[in-house]
Formats: structure tokens, sequence, C-alpha cells
């Protein structure tokens, strides 16, 4: 009889030595004359526990972590593979009180099951939702969607089944489903876990969309940056049709190259039309034409994935999670400067200083987290007095933050808040694509502003004073021209990182 | 025809079918290649019906194409907030020191080449650097060098 034993494949646990650690207990398990049946799994989230490797034992499993490839002898030694003691031992993953208390409707299966294993997916409640949809007309599922209070997840928060609706009632020769995992912000990973942790999830709501709409062909846009996900999608992709769930729907998956504009939606269908990621003019919306001119549902991976969900347990269901006009769940990444970092999801309402200390617990480097920037690098920078704002997406929108993603980047305090503004510019100079001009001209004149500032606060016996104020004007002035007058979110929303940073942590513009 | 016009040809060959095929063919070329050779663009665009301006365009739109061989390992550095958060400027200024080189830049011996990356999705885990397709996570210095050392063999 083989023990089975998990570890993890998820790359953020590569990155920490999974791999040689999966060597290593399949080469002990040899010397120590133990059949073991290693699987590898996603990610649970805990990531200052990675590598995380469980043990199936009749009890259930149970986790040791974080096991560096040192530690696999004393576990052998300490018969780990019956469940037994050790200092790495953690008892029951579901019992962790960090994942004890989540509401895990999307993330169920991630770090349960074997990703690329179609019967794994079927025993934890896989294609459920598929084979309900297959039975209902498109109006049905789109209402179902509707019904649900299901938002985008990408960021922009746009309702999804108002969306489908428009797609489903466009007549065309030819529909597209598009899912955008071009998941580029600074302190997201959710897409990526999801992808490497439970592919057939993402092809299954993909699926559904298809059918709900009449669409016959989708791609899935990942970005360069993650060549594992791109690997197991494919992979899964392959396995899914050969076993029969994508007879009517053709599924292919796209590279990007490298460019962060290309997560806005627009950008993206140009990108995957082969040319350069310039943001399109809307109206037209891609409901109505969108990939190649034809109308496409285009959603974010954490989306596509809530699809199986709503359409296996019901859309009141999923309402039933959240607060206001925030309904269901959202996986929230806890990153940076962060103790206990990872993936937690839970229902909209959560405050940050739940997330940041109950989840988090501090900072890694101990010090007092200063600042926390929320929904990637187009996010408001929240000082300490806007931690107990709950996470739903109109509390934060009225204080000028934005849930975005669901990524939350702490800093202690010993963070520049004037650099990470000049930052914020910097990087939508690189990134900008060039289309229109308060973003193109704006951000590179942001950093040169900011910089003037700067030197003024460095400077021994400085510029006179009303220079620094001449340039502090300057910059609020040129902050409101790039949110009223950009094309995009690209540049109508790098101010809010580098207004908020002036407008909580100004002494850092004006003292070095 | 040399090495490379045979890989062009077979990428082209292989996915001109493809819907929006530009993309696909410039990662086919650069994966086998480690870079979009120039005299491939016109090459690419008369397959494609599109002209060089707009083949070329695309080649240095997007940050991923690179237009000249890298060294033979290319080592990826996050300059992310979140990697930031954790001391990823520190860790580009030692990367820059040791290597000798600056972004872009590849060191005399023609191993490493050295490029920012803004987010590798580890942020949890940082600073991340990948080498090659191969993530990184928690690298300190001391670190970074031990994992270069190991790419230069």
């Amino acid at each position: 009889m083989s023990v089975t034993v998990f570890v993890p494949r998820d790359s953020s646990a590569i990155s920490l030595g999974a791999d040689t650690v999966a060597r290593e207990i399949a080469s002990q398990a040899i010397r120590n004359g133990c059949a073991v049946r290693l699987v590898r799994n996603g990610s649970r989230g805990l990531a200052w526990l990675e590598p995380m490797v469980e043990v199936q034992t009749p009890e259930g499993r149970i986790a040791y972590g974080p096991v560096t490839p040192a530690d696999v002898a004393s576990l052998f030694d300490a018969e780990f593979l019956h469940g037994a003691p050790h200092r790495l031992r953690l008892g029951k993953p579901e019992d962790h009180p960090y994942l004890a208390k989540q509401e895990r409707l999307t993330f169920a299966r991630v770090g349960v099951i074997d990703p690329l294993s179609i019967d794994d997916y079927r025993a934890y409640g896989g294609f459920v939702g598929l084979e309900k949809a297959i039975h209902r007309g498109g109006a049905e599922i789109v209402k179902a969607v509707t019904d649900s209070g299901l938002r985008g997840r990408g960021g922009a928060a746009f309702p999804a089944g108002i969306k489908w609706n428009t797609v489903l009632n466009t007549p065309a020769d030819l529909k597209y489903i598009v899912c955008n995992a071009d998941e580029g912000d600074s302190g997201t990973f959710s897409d990526r876990m999801l992808m490497e942790g439970d592919p057939f999830m993402l092809i299954e709501g993909m699926a559904i969309a298809a059918h709900a709409v009449g669409a016959r062909k989708g791609y899935i846009y990942v970005r360069s940056e993650y060549p594992y996900a791109e690997a197991t999608l494919r992979e899964a992709i392959r396995i899914a049709t050969a076993a029969g769930f994508l007879d009517h729907f053709e599924l292919g998956v796209r590279r990007g190259a490298g460019a962060y504009i290309c997560g806005e939606e627009t950008a993206l269908l140009e990108s995957l039309e082969g040319k350069r990621g310039i943001v399109r003019f809307k109206p037209p919306v891609p409901a109505i034409v969108g990939l190649f001119g034809k109308p496409t549902v285009v959603n974010n991976v954490i989306t596509f994935a809530a699809i199986p969900t709503i359409l296996a347990e019901g859309a009141e269901y999923y309402k039933n999670y959240g607060m206001g006009r925030s309904r269901g769940t959202l996986p929230f990444q806890l990153a940076g400067n962060i103790k206990h970092g990872g993936l937690v999801e839970k229902a909209f309402g959560v405050t940050l200083r739940e997330l940041l200390y109950d989840y988090g617990g501090g900072s890694r480097s101990g010090r007092p987290i200063r600042a926390v920037q929320v929904g990637g690098p187009l996010g408001a920078y929240l000082p300490e007095s806007q931690f107990d704002t709950p996470l739903d997406y109109e509390s934060f929108a009225a204080i000028g933050a934005m849930v975005g993603h669901g990524g939350i980047v702490a800093f202690d305090d010993t963070v520049d808040m004037a650099k990470m503004a000049r930052y914020a510019m910097e990087f939508c100079a690189i990134e900008s694509c060039g289309k229109c001009t308060p973003c193109r001209i704006g951000s590179t004149r942001g950093v040169e502003v900011i910089d003037k500032i700067i030197a003024g606060r460095d400077a021994e016996g400085g510029p006179q004073v009303n220079d620094r104020e001449k340039n502090l004007a300057l910059l609020r002035d040129l902050n409101e021209t790039m949110l009223a007058g950009s094309l995009c979110a690209m540049g109508g929303m790098t101010p809010f990182p580098v207004m908020s940073a002036l407008k909580h942590f100004e002494k850092d513009f004006t003292h070095a | 025809m040399n090495e490379s016009q045979v890989v062009v040809n077979q990428a082209i060959a292989d996915l001109q079918r493809e819907e929006g095929a530009l993309l696909p063919i410039l990662h086919e070329v650069q994966d086998r290649l480690g870079y979009v050779p120039k005299d491939s663009v016109p090459v690419i665009a008369k397959a494609l019906s599109l002209s060089r301006a707009e083949v070329h365009g695309v080649v240095t739109f997007y940050h991923h194409f690179r237009q000249q061989p890298a060294g033979r390992r290319v080592v990826q550095v996050c300059r992310a907030e979140a990697c930031q958060a954790v001391g990823a400027d520190a860790l580009v200024e030692h990367a820059k020191q040791s290597l000798g080189v600056d972004f872009h830049g590849t060191t005399e011996d023609g191993a490493v080449t050295l490029e920012a990356v803004f987010c590798l999705g580890n942020c949890a885990c940082g600073p991340s650097i990948m080498i090659g397709d191969d993530l990184h996570g928690r690298v300190t210095p001391e670190r970074f060098d031990a994992l270069v050392k190991a790419a230069r063999k």
C-alpha cells in the first residue's frame, strides 16, 4: 500500500525549492523502502510555509512546512508518512487558522487536487456547473450570472451578466470568449495560482460562457512572465479536449509579450490580433465589436472561475456572500512586506486591518506597516487611518481607492513615499501604449517634476520654498489632466497612487 | 539557407494559418533563436501580408521581444512594488554591481543578460528573479550570486 505525498507544483512553491524537495522525497522513499505516490498539487496559498508537503493518512491529510531538501531525511526518520510529530508538522491544513476562516468558493480545489487529473476534478464537484448549463438556454444562464451579482474580477468590476447579455443579443456568425490572464498588477497572483492549481475550473467557466452566448472559439491570453501557468493550461486543454469536454468550443492559449497595457481589454484584443497593444476607443464595446470585429466576452481568470460555482450551486448561493453591491468572494492576495503572505479568499466586507494583521501577521520586517497599496500599480496608497475600510468596491471608491484585482501590498515605515510616487509615474511612462497624450507625455513629466521636488527636499539649504510649492502645484495640475484626459485607466489612474502618497504622506515630499 | 532562416520559415509554415499569427510566430522564432533577427522581419511580413513597418512596430512594442541575441542566460529581476517593499532596489543594485552591467546589458563573457521585469506573480515571496524560465523567491544578494554562478555553468 503506497502512501500519497503532495508536493506543490505552484511556481511560488517551486521558487522556494519544491522541485528539489519532491526529488528528495522520491529518492529517500527508495532508500527507506517505502512505497510513495507523489502528487504535485497546487498551492494552498500559505506562501510563508511553502514548500508545504502533505501526507495522506487514514485520519486525513497532514501538512509539514516549510520543508527544505535538507529536512526530508529527518521527516522520513520521524515517520512523517504516518503523520507523526516533527518540528515542521502543521497538522491538518484545513484546520490551520489561515485557512479555517476562509470562504473558498473559487479556490476550493486549489492545493487539494492534482491540477491535471480530470478524475480528481470530477470527484471534487467539477463539471457539475457545465452539465447543468448544457440543459439550459443562453438567456437562463446569463440571468443566473446576472442574479449572482458577479462583477469583473480583473479590477474594473463591471457586472459580468450585463456583458454576457450584450454578446448574447448581438447577432453574428462568429463570437469569441477571451480570458484575460495578463495578470500584470504587482501584488497579485490569484490568476496564476488558479491556472496552475485548478485549470479545469477556468476551462469549465469559459465553456459555460461559450454555451451561454453562442461562441465557438476562445483564447486564454497568458502573460509571458507565467511560463508554468501557460504549460499547465496547454496540458489541461489537451486533457479536457480528449475527455470530450470541449466538443463545441475550440479553446487556445496565447502568450503575451511583456506589456502591462495588454491587461486592458481592448489592448489585449489588439495583441491577440497580432498587433501592437494599443488601447481602442470605446464605444463600440468589445461585447459588440471585439476580437476580429466579432462580439466577444472578455473576462478575467477569476471571473470565469467563479462561473461553475454559480451554475452548480445557484445564483442565490453566490450572492449570499459579500456586502452592498459587491457580491460573492474575492481571493485577496497579501504581498510585499508581510509576515504571512499568501492567498485569502473571503467574502467582500472583510477589512484591510483584518487581512493585514489577523491573516498577514503584520510586516515581515517586524516594523510598523506604514502604507498599503491596494489594487496594483494604479491603486491608491492607504495610511493606517484607512485600514478599517471594508473591502468592497463602493467603499474603496468612496475614499479615492480601488479594490481592483485584490492585490494588497504592505510597506513598513522605512518606505519613502515620494520615491513610490515617482515610481508610479515611471512605471506609467515605461508601460504607456502611447496612444493618448496625457498618459504618454504626462507620465514622463510626472517623473521630472517629482524629481525636482525630491531634489529640493534632499538639497542642503534647498531651492526657494516657492519653487517647491510651484512644483507641487504643477504635479497636482498634471494629475488632474491625466485623470480627466486619458483614454484608459493606465494614465487615468496613475494619479491615484501619486495623489494618495502626496495627501497622506506629505512629509516625505518635504524632508528627506 | 542558414539555420536561422530555416527556423523562421518553419515557424511561418507552422503558424501562419492561426488567427492573428504574428505574435505566435515571433514567440516561436525567439524561443528557438533567442531573438528576432532583423532579416526575418521582411520574410514574416511577406508571409502575413503585412508591411515591414507593421512587423517592426510589433517587435519593438513588446518588452519581451529582442532584436539582438541575449547572453546564454537571461536574468530578470523584479522591480515592481511588492518586491520593492522587501528590498528589490538593493537587489537590483547588487545585481548590476556583481554582473558589471546595467539593465539590458550582457556580461563580457556573454554568459548573462540582465533585465528588469515588472511582476513575476511571486509577490508574497519577494524579492523575486527569473533565470530563463526558472522562478526564484526570497532572493538575497548572496543567493543571487549563488544562482547566477550555477546558471553560468
